[in-house]
């Protein structure tokens, strides 16, 4: 498979393509990040308050544009929650008490990181045990070819037979 | 007889994993998405006071004990309000309680929509700046609460009213509160 590509192209049109593709997807990360930009500005006292402010907001879902977090959108109830955010790090409230504050208001679905619990356990372990079925299934797939080439293994009549076949050559 | 028996389950294998991840998918086409289950539901109405809308005073959650009541979410800029305004119209003159709550809306606006298409609330409280929306966990109007006599919520319904299935899920829990 890979001798058909090399041969049907040319090593210098896979490199100018690749740097095409680098262009392109850097050209993408700049374009997002200027669609982030901040709607208005917050006054914070501390750096350490200001990050905590932009790391909670970036985590948290937006309920009115459910793709995109507190921090993106332009959404009135976003908008809000921003406001409200940051009126409880003014009050000097941790992380974890404005992440709580907004589950127990609109549920863990505000979290772009669900949290660790017997309903979501599916959830963080299903790709590890669809994983090892995968991996089952090769394996066994593997052994059972295996397998069939015993089953064809050559009977001792054959053996004969292929034999005497040399020793007429011979 | 085992052997076919095997070799059939291998060449059905990847129809029959095929089939059950399109059931998967159509049964994932078929949930609306907006729908986000409250987690208040079982618990305490979150308490507040807001000033009325149309009179003099203010409105306290305390006031929402001892009545099976429903808190209704509405604003003058909400087109689907206006869609399910006919139903609360009907549920308020059923002797349902419905108490408004005024959600960033601008006063007169307000004012102007309920002298135009009637007015079926016990009493508005105003949340101009959506605050107590906030604590209630409000993410669009509408939005209905039912709100039992201890003042619990049991049940919200996110979108109009006017919507069948949205009504009878409403109205099924209502009828057991009153009994």
């Amino acid at each position: 498979m890979l001798n058909i590509i090399s041969k049907r192209y040319d090593t210098r049109n896979l490199k100018s393509g690749a740097l095409l593709l680098l262009v392109l997807l850097t050209g993408m990360t700049l374009v997002s990040s200027v669609t982030a930009a901040p709607i208005e500005t917050f006054k914070f006292e501390s750096v350490d308050t200001e990050k905590t402010f932009h790391k909670l907001s970036e985590e948290l879902r937006c309920l009115v544009c459910q793709n995109q977090n507190i921090a993106e959108s332009n959404a009135d109830l976003a908008k809000d929650l921003r406001l409200e955010i940051y009126n409880m790090l003014i009050d000097g409230k941790t992380e974890d008490e404005i992440v709580d504050f907004m589950v127990q208001r609109y549920g863990d679905y505000v979290l772009y990181r669900p949290p660790f619990k017997p309903l979501t356990w599916l959830l963080w372990f299903g790709p590890v045990i669809i994983f090892i079925l995968g991996m089952i299934f090769v394996v066994r797939h593997m052994r059972s070819q295996d397998t069939d080439g015993e089953d064809e293994a050559l009977s001792d009549e054959e053996i004969e037979r292929i034999k005497n076949l040399h020793a007429e050559q011979e | 007889m085992k052997n076919k028996q095997q070799t059939f389950l291998k060449r059905f294998m990847p129809l029959i994993v095929f089939v059950v991840l399109v059931a998967l998918l159509a049964v994932g086409l078929t949930l609306n998405p907006r729908l986000v289950p409250s987690p208040l539901i079982g618990k305490p109405a979150p308490a507040f006071e807001l000033p009325l809308l149309l009179r003099e005073g203010s409105f306290s959650s305390k006031e929402l004990l001892g009545h099976v009541t429903l808190v209704s979410v509405w604003a003058s800029w909400c087109f689907a309000c206006r869609q399910e305004h006919e139903t609360v119209k009907y549920l308020s003159q059923k002797g349902v309680r419905i108490i408004g709550l005024n959600y960033k809306d601008d006063a007169d606006d307000a004012k102007n929509w309920l002298a135009k298409l009637g007015n079926p609330y016990q009493a508005i409280a105003a949340d101009r700046d959506g605050r107590v929306a906030i604590d209630w966990g409000v993410y669009g109007a509408p939005e209905t609460f039912l709100v039992d006599k201890e003042g619990i919520i049991r049940h919200k319904v996110i979108g109009p009213l006017s919507d069948e299935k949205n009504y009878q899920a409403l109205m099924s829990v209502y009828e057991s509160l009153e009994k």
